[in-house]
């Protein structure tokens, strides 16, 4: 069901008027089959382009993009994606935003009138699991930030994605809010067990919800750490404070400071 | 206390306006030939009723008649102009040439097409009043989050679908909003066309009574066009207000 992402030796230009900019150089990538993935480095070192790569958004310039042993050469109609704005439609409900995956994705697409109440029973299962039971049929602009991030969440969840792509999803809400869809992805992930790669600027977010996590270069960027996380699951928010836990955060920081220096 | 002054101050400015205007004629005397009184104005309306009703017909329908067709055509080209940079592009400079020549020098050419009447004042009125209506659109669909076309192309979508599940319904602020400058710029046309060369509708009543030296049927006329302008006005306003309440609620907002 989920997908394995093989990243090999890719380069990624962006040309532009004034010279082209180098934003990805030799990055290589692995990450397993249901493998929850975090990626850190300093901002503008090419994370996002990097979703854009695996997501077939863009092409690279050289090197290789496989998912699930299929070589990436356009759109890959399977993932899901959350940004850090949730991006929602206005004019539609939260049910109805959360239903549009499956208004564009096969099977779904073709089913979609015929089905469409099975479908918002579903929407409204998953809504409820990330603690919007009830919200359904109000409209985006009624809710708060961090709900509006998890309908966002639901969104892109919705089509039971084998792969999931999170560019920093939790960045514009508070310390508490984020904690609390830590545990929310966390425990999505735990049920279904989708491939997932985050991108994060969070060290401690990172840790906590990832089995391994990458530090990139500064841009041009490539992947010069990789640290499996060897805490046990299911981790607890209050594992954050347990020393092995603070090691790796220390570990992690230490890497960046040092690239950025670079 | 304060809501209802606020409700009725348009209402209570207007009588104001005119009130100053009659006082004003009458303190220092003023030539009719020259600025009559709103009285002298509204005395014309009565007198004339009948040719006023007539000509505030021809104006109306033609101007609507014009305006259907920008608006046709201005959410036409607005779409193909938003679906791709290189039509946008290549388009953008020969419409803003265009819509930098004043309309007057265009209603001689189409009346020596299509002769005096109501088809020239029907055109000026589509020719002055369809820009608006696709910068609007195509304005609405080339501020789509970029984000948000990521999350559904990774998902599969084809650019229509993209157009027809996001650009779309994105753009309905922005033609509402657009819909009530077009409709106010589509009087202009029209009456600009009957005051060069027509044989009905305000603009040609204007000329006509401005050539007699009949300064109050002037005005009346000028009035009723001031009073047709605003009712129509109001009607796309409320149109807008009520199609896409959304857009006044979420931090999106429409650009008239
Ligand atoms: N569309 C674009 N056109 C030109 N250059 C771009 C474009 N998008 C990104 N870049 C450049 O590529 C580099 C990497 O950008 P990217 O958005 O991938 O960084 P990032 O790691 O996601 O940064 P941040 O952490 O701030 O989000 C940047 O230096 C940026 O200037
Ligand atoms: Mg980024």
């Amino acid at each position: 069901m989920s997908a394995s992402v093989e990243i090999g030796d890719v380069t990624l230009t962006y040309r532009g008027v004034s010279g082209g900019v180098l934003a990805l150089k030799g990055t290589t990538l692995n990450v397993r089959r249901g493998e929850f993935a975090a990626v850190v480095g300093p901002s503008g070192c090419g994370k996002s382009s990097l979703m854009k790569l695996v997501t077939g958004l863009l092409p690279p310039d050289n090197g290789s993009i496989v998912i699930s042993g299929a070589k990436v050469t356009g759109p890959v109609k399977i993932a899901g994606m959350a940004f850090q704005n949730p991006n929602l439609l206005p004019w539609r409900k939260v049910v109805d935003n959360v239903l549009l995956p499956l208004e564009i994705v096969q099977p779904y697409r073709s089913n979609f009138r015929r089905e469409k109440k099975q479908y918002r029973e579903q929407a409204e299962a998953l809504l409820k699991t990330v603690g919007l039971g009830g919200f359904g049929d109000r409209y985006p602009w009624e809710l708060s930030g961090g709900m509006q991030q998890r309908v966002s969440l639901c969104r892109a969840l919705i089509h039971q994605p084998s792969l999931l792509m999170l560019d920093e999803p939790f960045a514009a809400l508070d310390a508490f809010t984020r904690e609390e869809l830590w545990c929310v992805l966390r425990d999505l992930w735990q049920k279904i067990r989708f491939t997932v790669i985050l991108v994060t600027h969070d060290l401690r977010e990172a840790t906590f919800l990832a089995d391994t996590i990458h530090v990139m270069s500064a841009r041009p960027g490539h992947i010069v750490m990789s640290k499996t996380v060897e805490l046990p699951r299911p981790r607890e928010l209050e594992d954050c404070f347990k020393p092995q836990f603070i090691d790796i955060v220390h570990e992690l920081r230490a890497k960046i400071g040092e690239v950025r220096q670079q | 206390m304060n809501s209802t002054l606020e409700k009725l101050s348009p209402t209570l400015f207007t009588i104001g306006i005119f009130l100053f205007w009659e006082a004003a004629c009458r303190a220092f005397k003023i030539d009719r030939f020259i600025l009559p009184a709103p009285s002298e104005a509204f005395m014309a309306m009565v007198q004339y009723w009948r040719p006023l009703a007539y000509h505030s017909f021809v104006t109306l329908w033609t101007t609507l008649a014009g305006f259907g067709i920008a608006v046709a055509f201005g959410i036409a080209l607005g779409l193909v102009v938003g679906w791709s940079r290189t039509i946008y592009r290549g388009l953008y400079p020969v419409m803003i040439g265009f819509n930098c020549i004043p309309k007057v020098a265009v209603v001689p050419i189409l009346i020596m097409w299509f002769g005096i009447g109501e088809v020239p004042a029907i055109l000026t009125a589509f020719l002055i009043s369809f820009f608006p209506i696709v910068v609007n659109v195509a304005t609405g669909l080339a501020t789509m989050e970029p984000e948000l076309e990521d999350v559904l192309r990774a998902l599969g979508a084809r650019k229509l679908d993209i157009m027809l599940k996001v650009g779309i319904p994105r753009t309905q602020p922005y033609l509402f909003g657009s819909l009530k400058v077009a409709i106010t710029l589509a009087f202009v046309g029209t009456v600009v066309s009957e005051t060069v060369g027509a044989n009905a509708g305000l603009g040609y009543q204007i000329a006509l009574a401005g050539s007699n030296f009949q300064m109050p049927l002037v005005f009346a006329a000028l009035l009723l066009l001031a009073f047709e302008g605003i009712a129509m006005y109001a009607v796309f306003a409320w149109i807008e207000g009520h199609f896409t309440r959304w857009a006044f609620r979420s931090s999106m907002s429409a650009a008239a």
